[in-house]
């Protein structure tokens, strides 16, 4: 390492993780990954240059999809290999040190709290659950109040009509709500922590689907299947709902250490 | 010699799942760093932004379908 490098932090992960085993394994920078342990934890790191990943060049660069994608998917990577390898608490992005002795001292002073994350995520992982709701569906069960007719004069008929309109909109979106809360509170069960997301706005995941519910479940490894068939059954029995599972995951939403 | 792929390596990543976890999830440790996204949330949003303008440039085949809509 010269003056010029920082230690890039993928996870931590207990100290039956060694070098050998991530012998393959290489970074966001291309670079090859190593354990640095201390205190019975390894954390999993790699040396890369300041210059492309110090503070400023990493501030403007993040604004670059193309190197952001590629970097997102570099460091999940690293994480998901840590995470077949042992259990592991992933790191945010970007997340540097500079050098490894710093690293040592995180892990000496923050072992409990890692500890007591890592035992938490054993034998478990994240999984996630999207909804999409199909509103000509939802919206059948939903009472059409009749359109009027006769006397009522031409402006008066738009203006019952736009309010009817409106009114079965909301009907649909307090639907699907119910089933949103419906289909959280079913795969709960199944999980041992949950928590839902903002569900994502449809330009960004280039589907035009109307994405109703948004969640994340840490699940124990031996109930997968379990939840898998809650996911397919919770699909199948509500017309106009779509549900779509993704996983395993790295426990990123559920390693729970701030500041 | 064919080779074996494991299912986690082949999973399909939407960029916006995985930007949500690694952006948003994740420990977060603050203090002698040279870098932390403190301005998370403000990261995120010019991202959700840049993502937004990217998409819009791909043309979307659905988009004939909603035209009575």
């Amino acid at each position: 390492m010269t003056a010029d490098d920082g230690v890039w932090l993928y996870s931590i992960t207990t100290d039956s993780v060694d070098d050998a085993q991530l012998a393959e394994v290489t970074g966001v920078a291309g670079e090859p990954v190593r354990a640095v342990a201390s205190a019975g934890l390894v954390a999993v790191v790699g040396t890369v240059s300041l210059s492309e990943f110090g503070q400023e060049p990493l501030q403007r660069k993040l604004e670059d999809l193309d190197w952001l994608a590629a970097t997102a998917r570099a460091h999940d990577a690293v994480v998901a290999a840590v995470t077949r390898r042992g259990p592991t608490v992933p790191l945010r992005l970007a997340t540097l040190y500079l050098d490894d002795d710093r690293v040592r001292v995180l892990l000496t002073e923050r072992r409990e709290e890692f500890g007591a994350t890592l035992r938490r995520v054993t034998g478990r992982s994240e999984w996630g659950v999207k909804g999409y709701g199909d509103a000509k569906i939802l919206s059948q069960d939903v009472k059409e109040e009749p359109s009027p007719t006769g006397a009522a004069g031409k402006g008066t008929a738009y203006l019952l009509r736009r309010r009817a309109e409106l009114s079965a909109q909301q009907d649909v979106e307090r639907k699907a709500a119910d089933h949103a809360g419906e289909i959280h509170a079913a795969l709960l069960e199944q999980a041992v922590d949950g928590l839902r997301r903002q569900v994502t706005d449809p330009v960004l995941t280039g589907k035009r689907a109307w994405m109703i519910f948004n969640g994340t479940y840490l699940v124990d490894n031996d109930r997968i299947e379990g939840f898998a068939a809650l996911v397919t059954a919770l699909d199948t029995e509500r017309p106009g709902i779509t549900l779509e599972l993704t996983g395993p995951w790295p426990p990123y939403s559920f390693a729970g250490i701030d500041g | 010699m064919s080779e074996m792929v494991p299912t986690e390596d082949t999973r399909r990543i939407a960029l916006v799942d995985l930007l949500d976890r690694v952006l948003g999830g994740g420990v977060v440790i603050t203090g002698e760093i040279t870098l932390s996204l403190a301005d998370v949330d403000m990261v995120r949003i010019s991202l959700r932004t840049l993502i937004a303008s990217v998409s819009a440039l791909v043309p979307d085949p659905a988009e004939q379908d909603s035209a009575d809509g």
